[in-house]
């Protein structure tokens, strides 16, 4: 559901396809955008589950304050899906409750 | 450890005026905002603004945008982004959080324009996804260029729900109606009538009662109110719609000021706790000045004049203007702002800006 064309705005900017990797099913997005708006505009709402009860959360207030949409990312637990850049090849998880941290190797290999 | 003469936190209207004014008199400016990029939410405005000529009305908030960005640089602001301000330490030192390491910045005069953030409203499923702030969904349409639903009900009816719902259907999307709790339309007229020829109904006296879906919102009940706020049993009715916005107001984002141990009022108008402040937006802490959103809610027009208010004020302290010279701008831009706070809606502010200067000044 992307806004291509707009009275005011005129046609979006067209920007770099890459491709992220999400809960190991790869979705299209443009370098630099923010990776909720790519899982957005993929048609995915819900983002994470709460701890206690399992509810579902999405993407709520956009500024990086209220951390509704935190996920994993390359392994990071807890990243503001909203205001984080996309990146071609990221690996975005969804997570329950605080999540995980996993090991990461010290250097990634080529 | 760094050091800058003036530091100006939050790089959205009020602190890019502010930062241009101040270094445009002679005073060193650091810009720190903790986005990737400036402009707070200048660069969502696509509508056209209001004011006078001096004020750029019919100006888009993003034409404006891009001009105040064009003169930071032009005039030497020294902009740092991605930089969280955590800490605000005595003796005007700031700790700041910059990817992965962290530094401070002496400086000598802050002027804090951090803005305000939206207020949620709680009902039974107002965490399912689906449901965020109108603010949200503008920054998702407008920068973003992705729709947040295809059908909304917009909960709301002051100049962000109104302005947002005409944005959402520019966009695209479909409102199905906007609802208001208070009898009346909060917003601007001219707003209010411009999505009501678009079809789309302001149903005033209504409150939302849940949002319901599976995963994500599916539909939303809503209904009537009495004049205490209390539903009408039997005015119920459910809309089939997949996202709600709420535009129930702002509060100004002032942890800063509260750090800094700045005085405080309760002002309902202005969105809640604001810090009291001079007519030179000075708080009551000398050499800490606010500007914006901080300092009250009103519109990016006043927050760009309180943010040049703040910079000549810096600067001035810094001995960068003479005093006769700086009370001269300042006294022009007084003038601007009062002629932003007129009218029906302009002068309970006006009202409201005079009772936090005149509690400083006793303060």
């Amino acid at each position: 559901m992307r806004v291509d064309v707009h009275p005011i705005l005129g046609n979006a900017p067209t920007g770099k396809s890459i491709i992220l990797l999400v809960d190991g099913r790869p979705i299209k997005a443009i370098e630099g955008e923010p990776i909720a708006a790519a899982l957005l505009a993929s048609g995915r709402r819900v983002l994470r589950h709460t701890a206690r009860h399992g509810e579902p959360r999405g993407l709520f207030c956009a500024l990086g304050r209220c951390t509704d949409c935190v996920m994993t990312v390359d392994g990071q637990p807890n990243v503001r899906t909203c205001v984080t850049p996309a990146r071609d090849g990221m690996v975005i998880e969804s997570q329950v409750g605080l999540g995980r941290w996993k090991h990461l190797p010290l250097e990634k290999e080529e | 450890m760094q050091k800058t003469e003036i530091a100006v936190i939050g790089a959205g209207p009020a602190g890019l005026a502010a930062a241009i004014e101040a270094a445009r008199a002679g005073a060193q400016v650091t810009l720190i905002d903790e986005n990737e990029r400036p402009g707070g939410q200048l660069f969502k405005q696509i509508h056209k603004f209001f004011g006078s000529k001096e004020h750029r009305a019919g100006t888009r908030g993003v034409e404006i945008g891009v001009d105040l960005l064009e003169e930071a640089k032009r005039v030497g602001v020294i902009t740092r982004l991605n930089t969280v301000v955590y800490g605000l330490y005595h003796d005007k030192c700031l700790g700041l959080a910059c990817g992965d390491h962290s530094e401070d910045l002496q400086t000598q005069a802050i002027i804090l324009a951090t803005g305000a953030s939206e207020n949620v409203l709680a009902f039974p499923g107002w965490t399912l996804p689906g449901v965020m702030g109108a603010g949200a969904a503008q920054t998702l349409i407008n920068i973003h260029r992705v729709l947040p639903g295809r059908r909304i009900l917009m909960v709301g009816a002051g100049n962000v729900g109104l302005i947002v719902t005409y944005q959402l259907l520019q966009a695209g999307a479909e409102v199905v109606a906007i609802i208001e709790g208070l009898p009346v339309i909060g917003g601007y007229g001219v707003h209010a009538s411009k999505v009501r020829r678009a079809g789309v109904p302001i149903l005033t006296s209504h409150t939302i009662v849940s949002a319901e879906g599976g995963e994500s919102v599916e539909r939303a009940v809503i209904a009537q109110v009495d004049n205490r706020w209390q539903v009408l049993c039997g005015t119920e009715q459910t809309l089939e719609v997949d996202t709600v916005c709420l535009a129930v107001g702002l509060s100004p984002l002032a942890e800063l000021a509260w750090m800094a141990g700045c005085r405080f009022s309760h002002v309902p108008t202005l969105g809640g706790w604001v810090p009291l402040h001079d007519q030179d937006m000075q708080t009551s802490v000398p050499g800490i000045y606010i500007a914006g959103d901080v300092a009250g809610i009103e519109e990016a027009s006043t927050a760009m004049e309180e943010g040049r208010l703040a910079g000549l004020a810096a600067a001035g302290t810094l001995c960068h203007l003479s005093p006769e010279v700086g009370e001269i701008k300042k006294s022009e831009v007084r003038d601007r702002l009062a002629a932003l706070r007129w009218g029906g809606f302009g002068e309970g502010r006006a009202v409201a800006k005079r009772q936090i200067i005149e509690a400083r000044c006793e303060a």
